[in-house]
């Protein structure tokens, strides 16, 4: 038993049938349970009011918007080392729910930051580094839909991950030093312990944040699911149209 | 390797088009920012250096979807392929070529174009240091982005897309020695990041351009 026998199209479907009723069930449960909890069952924040209850969407759709371009740059390396289809296809079915959840993260952001900042945008080098891993997103998805042999688009999309990554952190380190901005630090930071966030929006946010996650990871599933099938239907088709 | 580099240096000056036309681009741009911001001094001063790194990041970009295409064309990329010169070195030397014919040109006639923006006169040295340091990072990432997408039909939308985010931190650096360097500030800090980010680049992105070319050509 390796983890690699789901390199297999097959073993990986029928794993994912399996996995995915679970996988939405949890996911349904924890967002709605976070989210509602968050909006309905916390006070409102003594100098920010209700305005902070955004909270719960902005923050665990950024952490996914770049864990899910980890998840892309991991399944990119497996693929162009051991060259498993499935990989691929995973890193595929990834970016557009990243692309997702890096708009959420904007948007939610414009939102909460009008109120608070006084501004919808700011040239900040948090929000400007997302707007930059927006930009990679959408070249890595137009690269996809540009190459037409699947094979090819894989390894190409991969190195483009792989460059693209380094540069993603390279302008993350340019953009602070280009501009110091309104955003605050991490509230949680992991390592430390110390965080900032009072336990009456902490446990809801994490709640929310385990629920993105598993969302994320539903998606991705079942997505990828969807672009095995895809891959079989066009080898069926061009076996037919050999055939006739 | 020489052979090589004369070809593409003849090609791009003999064949026309490649070498005036990025420069005259660069000089259109920034005839255009006058009209678009207004003529006042003080502002074309201020947002000089910016405008002029900018405009000579556009001109590299215009001309990287000729880098590979036409090579692609007449089928002299797949004798590189197959030659007993390394594909790396082959898309190194290009690049180079690339820079001599586009990159120069835009950093020698920087200076010129920044008298005509009212840039600051200690600006001047500054804005050239930046622009003769980043210019090669421009052409190398553009090898790779020309490399990424050799094979894709009407690719040159694709090849902008791509390659302008990976011009972010150069862009970046450069334009902020530019910018301190006119202001009168130190500008050494950006300009050794700039340096470090340019030396990088030429040492790893050949590698990278010529791992993709080979599996879209494959």
């Amino acid at each position: 038993m390796s983890l690699w026998q789901y390199a297999n199209p097959v073993k990986f479907l029928a794993l994912s049938e399996r996995v995915q009723p679970v996988l939405w069930a949890l996911a349904a449960v924890f967002v709605s349970v976070g989210l509602l909890w968050g909006f309905f069952g916390t006070p409102d924040d003594a100098r920010q009011g209700s305005t902070v209850k955004i909270i719960y969407l902005h923050v665990p759709a950024a952490l996914m918007a770049i864990n899910a371009w980890f998840m892309m740059l991991v399944a990119s390396l497996i693929w162009l080392i051991r060259r498993h289809h499935v990989s691929a296809l995973a890193a595929k079915a990834a970016a557009p729910v990243g692309l997702v959840m890096t708009l959420i993260a904007l948007v939610t952001g414009a939102i909460w930051g009008q109120p608070m900042w006084g501004t919808w945008w700011a040239w900040d080098p948090r929000l400007t580094s997302f707007l930059i891993l927006f930009l990679f997103y959408l070249g890595y998805i137009a690269l996809w839909q540009a190459v037409e042999d699947p094979d090819t688009a894989a390894d190409l999309t991969s190195v483009l991950c792989l460059v693209g990554s380094v540069f993603a952190v390279l302008s993350r380190y340019a953009v602070q030093f280009w501009n110091q901005g309104l955003h605050q630090g991490t509230s949680i930071p992991v390592a430390t312990g110390n965080r900032s966030v009072a336990d009456v929006f902490f446990y809801p946010l994490v709640l929310a944040m385990i629920g993105f996650g598993l969302l994320f990871l539903a998606l991705v599933v079942y997505r990828t699911g969807t672009e095995i099938r895809l891959r079989r239907t066009a080898a069926l088709r061009a076996r037919m149209n050999r055939g006739a | 390797m020489k052979a090589l580099l004369l070809r593409d240096l003849r090609l791009a000056l003999r064949a026309g088009g490649g070498f005036g036309l990025g420069l005259a681009f660069f000089l259109t741009v920034t005839m255009l920012v006058p009209f678009s911001v207004g003529p006042e001094a003080t502002l074309l001063k201020a947002i000089a250096p910016g405008v002029l790194w900018l405009g000579a990041l556009l001109a590299c970009l215009l001309s990287l979807d000729r880098l590979l295409a036409l090579d692609l064309e007449d089928g002299s990329l797949e004798l590189l392929l197959t030659a007993p010169l390394p594909l790396e070195g082959a898309l190194a030397i290009k690049a180079l070529a690339h820079w001599l014919t586009t990159g120069l040109p835009l950093v020698l006639a920087a200076p010129f174009l920044g008298v005509m923006l009212q840039l600051a006169a200690p600006g001047h040295l500054w804005l050239l240091a930046s622009l003769a340091l980043g210019t090669p990072a421009l052409s190398v990432i553009g090898m790779f982005g020309a490399a990424l997408t050799v094979g894709i039909k009407r690719g040159g939308l694709l090849l902008s897309l791509l390659v302008l985010p990976l011009y972010i931190p150069t862009l970046i650096f450069g334009a902020e020695v530019a910018r301190r360097g006119s202001a009168g500030l130190d500008a050494s800090t950006p300009l050794l990041m700039l340096a470090g980010l340019t030396l990088a680049v030429v040492a790893l992105m050949p590698f990278a351009a010529a791992a993709v070319l080979r599996m879209g050509l494959r």
